[in-house]
């Protein structure tokens, strides 16, 4: 069971602002635990977010960005009402999507 | 964050070409903390935690939501900054972890030591030998609940109850604990804390008989602690200071623990909680 | 009823009061000696015992660090009966290995492997290398430590008894008593010595 992502998506000016917090332990695959046994990988690979069925912001992610991701973004063409959808997978086929509707600004 | 350290230990590594490079370390850190107060991951525990409230679980299959945390059964608004205080039907002063323990026990049938069980977050997998944590595969259901009955407490001001006798011995006991020197270090709380403006490598150390201090520092607990990727309390603050002073260990939701964190909410009386916080 | 009884009746009601609210300093001791046995336990090498207080520790949590005249002195007479120096007469040793020691802050933790050596934790507390960026203020800066004081025998046995036992120079004083207390050795005592006093230390350029 995985903790649903928690979304904020707002107008500011003609752009809308996204903010997003996703539950990720985003393990690097590095670390060990105290038997010296390695913690084995596991990362949030794919982020897509879309609206209106267009996707607006595709992101490749891997070990370098930290647990319980932040992503903080804009883009053009949205409007109060609207619905952004936002999706990811990781690299153990795990996914996880959740929409927001957008607020006025 | 590892970005973030990256970019950290480039600065660092280019410091000594500046001056003064120990202000410009200092402005790099207190951006760092700005950088990081959007997205506070304690909303994740915070929603957790409220769901864990109202659901049934144990033995009894019931929820949490006629536990009373001072203010009533089941009123949660304002009551973490009320505590620790005294409790009639357990006869002792109790703080937020303690009270919950006795909560699991009374009206879900789990029995003390479940209760007490894998009180601190952790990512599943043991980083130190035996350390009780950490669960394996299991979050923990102590810290998601601190997270929101903290957060249904944000912004208020801190007043800890101090009119009952026990109280006031619990304050004093604390008192006691806070000068208490011992161990092969000689380190009381006091050593680290008992000084205005002093700070250990390049971490800020509050003097907690300093009321500007002790409320900033008490206000700002429960808080996410990036470089652990986890959410903390007080007792686990507690139980983390006690161990770096070379002391035995301070047991979870022990009378120690709640004389300490008793002591240290009279301290800081009067501030307003701003809490959950992040730190790094 | 006369004055003075009804007097006495208030003074006793005043008493009274003051003894359900108060307990007496032995009893607050006893008290507080009760609450640690039940509320901290032996983990790894940090064994109960360690919070069994010697009679300076008493005496520094009594007074909370600030210990009357007396008292002092008292304190610091005592530990200075405690300061051993290497039999050889060698106080300085090597500099670089003193910068390895005082960068570490390992030691005598539960989580610390207790074959592995101590650290002298020096910089959680103290600048040396003005290099070293990340130093703490708790204790005064010793940067230009040696080149201040120079590095006669007389200075290497101050320097090397204040790491050994600084109460025996400050009574209550918070740095640990690294010596006297067996956290760090002989030899690794020497090793910051050299750091502090050796001309070639980067605590002195």
């Amino acid at each position: 069971m995985v903790d649903p992502m928690r979304i904020r998506a707002n107008m500011t000016g003609d752009k809308v602002e996204v903010k997003v917090l996703m539950s990720h332990e985003m393990e690097t695959g590095l670390r060990k635990d105290a038997q010296g046994k390695i913690i084995p990988a596991h990362f949030i690979r794919n982020v897509t977010v879309t609206h209106g069925g267009k996707t607006v912001l595709s992101a490749q992610w891997g070990t370098s960005v930290s647990r319980n991701p932040f992503l903080h973004f804009r883009f053009k063409g949205g409007k109060p009402g609207d619905k952004v959808t936002i999706s990811w997978a990781d690299n153990n086929g795990e996914k996880r999507t959740d929409e927001a509707t957008i607020a006025g600004g | 964050m590892r970005i973030h350290r990256v970019l950290a230990g480039v600065l660092t590594a280019m410091l000594p070409c500046f001056a003064p490079a120990q202000q410009d370390t200092l402005k790099e850190i207190e951006r760092y903390r700005q950088l990081l107060q959007d997205g506070n991951p304690a909303e994740l525990y915070e929603a957790r935690g409220e769901e864990l409230w109202k659901r049934g679980r144990g033995p009894k299959n019931a929820s949490l939501e006629r536990c009373d945390l001072g203010l009533g059964p089941g009123v949660v608004k304002g009551a973490y900054v009320r505590l620790p205080r005294y409790f009639a039907d357990t006869d002792r002063v109790q703080d937020l972890e303690s009270r919950l323990v006795t909560c699991m026990v009374t009206l879900q049938g789990f029995t003390t030591e479940e209760a007490k069980r894998n009180p601190f977050s952790g990512t599943g997998v043991p980083m130190l030998t035996t350390d009780p944590f950490s669960g394996v595969g299991q979050r923990s259901v102590m810290t998601d609940l601190v997270a929101w009955i903290a957060s249904e407490s944000r912004g208020m001001k801190i007043a800890p109850s101090m009119s009952h006798p026990k109280e006031r011995l619990a304050y004093q006991a604390g008192e006691n604990l806070f000068y208490y020197r011992a161990g092969p270090y000689d380190f009381g709380c006091v050593t680290c804390h008992g000084e205005e403006g002093k700070r250990i490598r390049l971490q800020n150390l509050p003097k907690m008989t300093n009321a500007k201090d002790a409320q900033r520092a008490f206000g700002t607990w429960p808080a996410y602690r990036v470089s652990e990727g986890e959410l903390r309390s007080m007792q686990w603050r507690m139980w983390e200071c006690v161990r770096q002073m070379r002391f035995p260990e301070l047991e979870f939701a022990s009378d120690a623990s709640i004389a300490l964190i008793t002591y240290l909410a009279k301290k800081a009386e009067g501030g307003a909680l701003d809490a959950p916080a992040i730190k790094r | 009823m006369q004055p003075k009884m009804i007097l006495a009746l208030a003074l006793c009601g005043i008493w009274v009061a003051g003894c359900a609210t108060r307990p007496s300093d032995s009893e607050a001791e006893r008290a507080l000696a009760e609450m640690i046995k039940a509320s901290f336990k032996t983990r790894g090498q940090a064994t109960i015992d360690r919070l069994n207080q010697d009679e300076v520790q008493a005496l520094c949590s009594e007074y909370k660090g600030e210990p009357p005249e007396g008292v002092r002195q008292k304190i610091e007479k005592s530990q200075q009966a405690t300061l051993r120096y290497p039999v050889s007469g060698k106080m300085m040793g090597d500099w670089r290995e003193g910068q390895r020691i005082a960068q570490s802050g390992a030691g005598r933790q539960f989580t610390d492997d207790p074959a592995r050596p101590a650290g002298g934790s020096c910089y959680n507390c103290h600048q040396l290398a003005p290099q070293e960026l990340s130093f703490g203020t708790i204790g005064p800066s010793l940067y230009r430590f040696g080149k201040l004081r120079g590095s006669s025998e007389a200075i290497q046995k101050y320097a090397y008894g204040k790491i050994y036992n600084s109460e025996a120079f400050s009574a209550c004083s918070n740095m640990p008593r690294l010596g006297h207390n067996g956290v760090l050795t002989e030899e690794q005592i020497t090793h910051l010595v050299a750091l502090l006093l050796d001309p070639e230390s980067p605590v002195n350029k």
